[in-house]
């Protein structure tokens, strides 16, 4: 038997796996990455700049997968479409569907398409066959990219930011509040999740974006913007000292408190969950990272060291988040309501909501990323010349 | 008090018709039943469960219930006291369908607490249903839509008691019906007909002639989770403070 | 000239807003008719679960015909236990009392069920030890399960 003390009979299989912790996973790094974007664009956060673009693209790579292992996880997907037809206004779940295609539509695509409107206008113009095809189609028919054209693209785009923070927010803030709020459940029911989500995927999200830049540098063979890269650096550190910082107000609060759940969460959390709640989310994936940035903050480290050392703690951010996650969905279940005892998480491999189709589906958005950064590149001095030849001809 | 008798009465000529009419292969104008005459929920009296598994059989009868899941079940709560100090060992062997072996150790106090949805008026997993696969009825009972579920298991995890499953080949979340089929045609849920001590009995809460009052009255009653404020409609007379 | 100049974002929302338009087309088709009917789920989803097949017919039923039984049983100390809970569902039984008939069942085995002795019962309800007391002897051969009390030239035992 895989469980331990008494379960209630019908809670001894786990209902939501490794793709519901995917999901959040996902949806944090998109929301992650569109709020450093949103540093440059509103902050004016100069020093980020060269990571504006590929910040968007990734947002918008990730944004595109996220539903793909909740879809996988229904047990019926030909009826997910249910959700826009009758949406069930008192379930945080059915306003998923209007926040993500408000979030993709009105936010993500409407700013990428603002910001490259000028290089699409100017590819259409240069390339040939499908390609030109594309930029045509993208451009709506209108190759307006005149002086004053673009500086309403600018004050549009800037708006449409100002907009994007909160329904970044809104997006993620969510995704904690469909935990939160299950009064059933005392593992997720706090109304710090959404907020601790929230902060947990600006740190993801800056870890991303950060690691992705400094490897597509190291792909295209061109030195990464070290002024950039340590300005990125000190946003992860602030934001995970925030993260951080709430993530053990709440367990203060849980051990403090100590309700009626207390024990038998905390005989979880020493056993069940200890390796990845204690030693992998906590110890590896905040502490450690949160050391190795401070020590880039106070000591005098040459670049190299430095940038080795982020690349270390970006991807130990990344482990670290992906086991928060992992904690929140599969802790939350493997415990009975009765407190009375526990049961296991097995997860397959090939099977629909096994290991593999999570790897694929982590993969998959690189190799979207992979893709936009080929028909939408983010590097500008390559573009350079053609964009102003281009506007010299018009 | 004798309830089931009462509840005969009560049941009986609605019953009646509803069978001819079942006979005549026309369920759908069985009685005249009008969801808004009724309020449903049901009493379960701890101190006269025989932990025997009848109810549980019944149920998975009537409802082709998928093996290894349970609508109802039962739970052997065994409560040990040492200088103030209490253990909880609580078990439910296959749901308690086959009944449950004596353990014969003296000093532990020992009860059955048969469980099942409690159709709650403020139900956690209708509110958490995204597309509105899963509902309370005008007359208060908790249904799942089968050709509308998605199969997200948002409601499994929101309900408190346990009482939600998926089903393994529909792939849809199903629950305890109260026998919906049945008490919309006079009958009670099968049970409720099955319980040889009348441990559980089907209670109409807007029905004044009910027996179901009258014990609400004379009793002290108390429904499963009262601090999560479900609005639960499952009446427990004889509940123990241990039972969760 | 300004509005030249924002002609592509006229062209944007026209996009948008006929995906806007043709979502609620189609919304409107594919909603389901009786959705709404009596709250926020599909109305015809309790004709389809009232529809659901019977398989206990319910004592009402049975004591139609087996009065004979009724009165038997509603002197002794069964009196509440309906009949289904030990002869099983019978609604097919009830529809084609002719055609479908109930099992014989092995009292050895169905008494046990309720009166076997265990620690968690209530004290007050009978319960042996069936071994002991019968060394698995049919219970049938001394009670009437209708009427279980064993009645002696004395009385009532």
């Amino acid at each position: 038997m895989p469980t331990d003390g008494f379960m209630y009979p019908n809670e001894i299989e786990l209902q939501w796996s490794v793709l519901i912790v995917l999901y959040p996973f996902l949806t944090g790094l998109v929301a992650g990455a569109f709020i450093l974007a949103s540093l440059e664009r509103v902050f004016r956060v100069e020093a980020v700049k060269p990571t504006y673009r590929l910040a968007l693209l990734t947002a918008l790579a990730f944004l595109l997968v996220a539903p793909l292992p909740l879809q996988l996880h229904l047990g019926h997907p030909e009826r997910s479409f249910e959700m826009y037809l009758t949406p069930h206004r008192s379930s945080a779940m059915a306003m998923f569907g209007f926040v993500y295609l408000w979030y993709l539509m009105a936010v993500l695509v409407l700013e990428i398409w603002l910001d490259y409107r000028r290089d699409i206008v100017v590819l259409s113009q240069t390339t040939t066959g499908i390609k030109r095809l594309l930029y045509r189609v993208l451009t709506l028919g209108s190759s307006n990219i005149s002086e004053n054209a673009l500086a309403i693209d600018n004050r549009v785009g800037w708006v449409i930011t100002v907009i994007g923070i909160p329904s970044a927010f809104l997006l993620h803030g969510y995704v904690g509040f469909i935990f939160g709020s299950i009064k059933a459940n005392p593992w997720w029911s706090t109304p710090l999740m959404p907020v601790v989500f929230l902060f947990s995927a600006m740190v993801s999200g800056i870890a991303a974006v950060l690691l992705l830049y400094m490897l597509l540098n190291r792909l295209r063979k061109q030195p990464s913007d070290i002024r950039c890269v340590d300005t990125v650096a000190k946003y992860l550190f602030y934001m995970f000292i925030i993260d951080f910082s709430l993530e053990m107000v709440d367990l203060i609060h849980r051990i403090y408190e100590s309700d009626e759940s207390f024990r038998s969460l905390d005989f979880m959390v020493h056993t069940r969950l200890f390796l990845s709640q204690v030693v992998i989310q906590i110890l590896l994936g905040t502490v450690l990272p949160i050391v190795l940035l401070a020590l880039t903050q106070v000591a005098r480290l040459s670049e190299i060291a430095r940038k080795r050392i982020y690349v270390f703690a970006g991807c130990l951010t990344l482990i670290g988040i992906f086991a928060m996650r992992w904690n929140v969905v599969i802790g939350g279940q493997l415990f009975s309501k009765s407190f009375l005892g526990y049961t296991t998480y097995k997860m397959g491999f090939a099977t629909k909501e096994g290991l593999l189709p999570a790897i694929v589906l982590t993969v998959l958005p690189l190799f979207i990323l992979w893709v936009l950064v080929k028909v939408l590149p983010p590097w500008s001095e390559k573009e350079t010349a053609p964009v102003s030849a281009a506007v010299a001809a018009n | 008090m004798n309830m089931t008798r009462r509840h005969f009465l009560v049941l009986l000529p609605a019953a009646a018709l509803a069978w001819e009419n079942i006979l005549a292969g026309a369920p759908e104008t069985a009685t005249n039943y009008h969801t808004s005459e009724h309020w449903w929920g049901m009493l379960v009296d701890i101190e006269k469960c025989i932990g025997c598994g009848s109810c549980v059989r019944a149920c998975q009868k009537e409802n082709n219930v998928p093996d290894g899941y349970y609508r109802t079940w039962i739970e052997r709560y065994r409560i040990k006291e040492v200088n103030g100090v209490e253990t909880l060992e609580v078990d439910s062997p296959d749901g308690g369908m086959n009944g449950f072996p004596s353990s014969n150790e003296p000093g532990v106090k020992e009860f059955f607490v048969p469980k099942m949805c409690n159709h709650c008026a403020d139900s956690p997993c209708t509110q958490v249903c995204p597309v509105g696969a899963t509902f309370v009825t005008p007359d208060g009972v908790v249904l799942v839509d089968e050709k509308y579920c998605l199969g997200c298991r948002y409601c499994i995890q929101a309900c408190p008691y346990g009482c939600r499953f998926l089903h393994p080949q529909k792939n849809v979340a199903q629950k305890c019906t109260l026998c919906y089929h049945r008490i919309t045609q006079g009958l009670t849920t099968a049970c409720c007909e099955n319980c040889p001590t009348g441990a559980r009995q089907l209670a109409d809460l807007k029905n004044p002639k009910d027996p179901i009052h009258e014990f609400l009255r004379t009793h002290s009653v108390q429904v499963l989770k009262p601090h999560l404020a479900t609005g639960a409609k499952l009446f427990y007379n004889g509940l123990d403070g241990a039972v969760r | 000239m300004k509005l030249k100049d924002a002609a592509h974002l006229f062209r944007l929302a026209g996009v948008f807003a006929a995906g806007i338009l043709i979502f609620i087309l189609v919304r409107s088709y594919l909603v389901p008719k009786s959705f709404g009917q009596y709250g926020h789920f599909r109305g015809d989803a309790l004709t389809e679960i009232k529809a659901q097949p019977i398989s206990y017919a319910g004592h009402q039923a049975c004591e139609a015909c087996h009065s004979d039984v009724l009165d038997l049983k509603s002197k002794g100390k069964h009196a509440q236990v309906n009949c289904e809970a030990c002869h099983g569902p019978l609604a097919k039984h009830a529809d084609d009392p002719g055609g479908v008939t109930p099992e014989k069942l092995d009292t050895a085995k169905l008494c046990v069920r309720c009166h076997e002795a265990n620690s968690a019962k209530p004290k007050k309800f009978p319960q042996v030890a069936s071994m002991e007391h019968s060394g698995g002897l049919a219970c049938n051969e001394c009670h009437t399960p209708h009427s279980p009390a064993i009645v002696t030239e004395g009385g009532k035992k």
